[in-house]
């Protein structure tokens, strides 16, 4: 059983926070992880292959640092590793992105394809759902639990009301949420090897792919502008005792006809 | 692709078990707007089984045209059974602009049409509104909330968005509002209907949804304990239409439940009032409630960040102003 494992190197968003006088987002600093969701589905996957001795690749696309979280990855268990980089990607948005990468996946063997439902730093979910149209796959998204038989998952969806057992043949494509399981620690022993295993560098002529339908020119959109939100204006501020806190707060109420 | 043959403001009628959800009525209210200022139509798709007998509502809530897709196997959603589905109305019909909830539905549906379309989809979009242009300006938080991007796609067709639930305003209902119904009916690939449903469960939590209380109680680490959250919810019992709801850290901590928390992880809510009571204000916690109308923050810190989007502040110990503030509201309603 061959295992496909989409992850994404993605800032540390807890640690963000913006510059008070330029309203500009501070990113010195700030730690790069592999993304909460990803790191579920790579877990997800180094399962199967506790129980069935299933292959596992790990992919990203991103700039030479992605390097870290795929070092990561092999220290967890992953058994191969390859980073897609290449100037041509630079401005994808997810539709380019997603094509990317289906281009890439395509060259290899598998079974099953997990990738995190979303990324931290864009927290969009299209990525993934995309790709499996790319590639022609069914897809089940929001995973939480996953039973595999024979070409078959069972996979457990949470919804808002509660959650879906679908039923869903092999190859398929499933986004996993960072619930669904508590990842593994890298070993020691895994620490040790990642660093003299080879990560694959892939550019874009290694992959399957339309050269126009990548990077911003494959992009269908754009940014047109991004901004801090405005700073509403405070209201005023008592420090009171409770007693006359609750007189404040009643005569506000009044005056604003909510009672 | 010819841009100029694709015009009008679609919106997605997500159902669940035959009820038309909340958000597709939010987007309609959107989706009159920009109509309005496009001079072109709002149309609803709506997929389902049985379901012809809700497209007066849709039209009620601002659809100039519905249309129905009555098929058994679109009774429950599956990815492919209705990535077809719209893909073949999409096709036909040409919209400019396509509008879906981002619900589990929404956000599942929405990638796998966009990539079969080729064109561009902005996820979870708070603001949406025309260009000078003509065109689709999508608005949408990134990085955790902390900052705002706008989004355009002027070379492909249609425009796509998902819409946060919450976030949008329903007009008001009109039982006299007239449209048209159309019947659509899709040529189904079921070679490619891979996925099979085998259970659907819903596990009851109370049925609370707290974007549509007109009060939230909130609170946060301040009130610390389960007993600490009946005192909230006896506040929340004065008022007739009130919730209780919390921040991030005690869903964590595994006091609330995950459907009542607000903020970048959970829900988008715009209440007449939200108590913010011993809440610090995380970023990601204001992301999810500072467009409520009217925001009261307790605190005993005077430097927490929510007094920043705070209509009235009081610093003071939110145990000792809950009870009596509840005490004092009742007597004062039970007056009128």
């Amino acid at each position: 059983m061959n295992i496909v494992v989409c992850i994404k190197q993605v800032p540390n968003t807890n640690e963000i926070k913006i510059n008070p006088e330029t309203g500009t987002l501070i990113r010195d600093g700030v730690p790069s992880i592999m993304n909460p969701d990803d790191k579920g589905g790579l877990e997800m996957a180094l399962r199967l292959k506790d129980q069935y001795g299933a292959h596992v690749t790990v992919i990203t696309m991103g700039p030479p640092q992605a390097d870290a979280i795929l070092r990561e990855a092999f220290a967890m268990g992953a058994d191969r590793a390859i980073l897609l980089t290449d100037r041509k990607f630079a401005g994808a948005d997810t539709l380019a992105t997603s094509y990317a990468l289906a281009g890439a996946i395509k060259t290899l063997d598998y079974d099953l394809i997990i990738a995190g439902r979303q990324a931290i730093d864009g927290d969009t979910a299209q990525v993934a759902p995309e790709m499996a149209e790319h590639l022609g796959l069914p897809q089940v998204s929001y995973t939480v639990d996953l039973k595999y038989n024979n070409g078959l998952c069972m996979v457990k969806k949470e919804t808002e009301e509660g959650y879906q057992i679908l039923e869903v043949p092999t190859p398929c494509v499933l986004t996993v949420l960072a619930t669904a399981n508590k990842p593994r620690y890298m070993s020691v022993k895994g620490i040790m090897e990642a660093f003299d295993k080879e990560v694959e560098i892939w550019t874009a002529d290694k992959i399957d792919v339309d050269p126009n339908r990548l990077g911003l020119k494959g992009s269908p959109t754009r940014v047109k502008k991004s901004f801090t939100k405005p700073q509403k204006t405070p209201g005023q501020v008592y420090e009171v005792d409770a007693e006359e806190a609750v007189g404040i707060i009643i005569s506000k109420l009044k005056e604003k006809f909510i009672i | 692709m010819e841009k100029t043959d694709y015009k009008n403001v679609f919106v997605f009628a997500e159902q669940r078990d035959g009820v038309i959800q909340s958000v597709a009525l939010e987007l309609l209210g959107k989706a009159h707007e920009l109509a309005g200022v496009l001079n072109e139509k709002v149309v609803a798709v709506l997929p389902g089984h049985n379901i012809s007998k809700h497209a007066q509502m849709l039209i009620e809530y601002g659809a100039d045209e519905v249309i129905c897709i009555d098929e058994p196997e679109l009774k429950d959603y599956l990815t492919e059974q209705y990535a077809q589905t719209i893909c073949q109305v999409v096709e036909k019909f040409k919209p400019s602009i396509l509008m879906i909830g981002a619900t589990t539905i929404g956000r599942d549906l929405g990638p796998r049409l966009a990539a079969r379309l080729t064109t561009g989809l902005t996820a979870d979009c708070t603001r949406l509104e025309i260009s000078e242009e003509g065109e689709l300006m999508m608005t949408r938080p990134a990085f955790g909330g902390n900052l705002m991007a706008t989004i355009m796609c002027t070379e492909h067709r249609p425009q796509m968005s998902t819409v946060r639930p919450g976030v949008m305003q329903k007009m008001t209902r009109d039982e006299n509002r007239k449209g048209n119904v159309i019947a659509f009916k899709p040529t189904f690939d079921k070679s490619k209907f891979l996925v099979r449903m085998v259970e659907n469960v819903k596990v009851d939590k109370g049925k609370v949804d707290i974007t549509d209380a007109k009060v939230l109680v909130s609170g946060g680490r301040g009130v610390g304990c389960k007993e600490g959250f009946e005192k909230l919810q006896a506040l929340a019992d004065v008022f007739p239409n009130a919730e209780v709801s919390s921040s991030r850290a005690m869903v964590d901590a595994g006091i609330i439940d995950h459907d009542r928390q607000v903020g970048q992880t959970g829900k988008t809510v715009r209440p007449d009032l939200y108590f913010a009571l011993g809440i610090s204000g995380a970023i990601q916690h204001l992301a999810g409630m500072e467009e409520s109308d009217f925001i009261i923050a307790v605190n005993k810190d005077k430097f927490a960040p929510i007094f920043s989007v705070a209509d009235l502040g009081i610093v003071c110990d939110l145990n000792k102003v809950v009870p009596l503030l509840t005490a004092r509201l009742a007597s004062e309603i039970e007056k009128k």
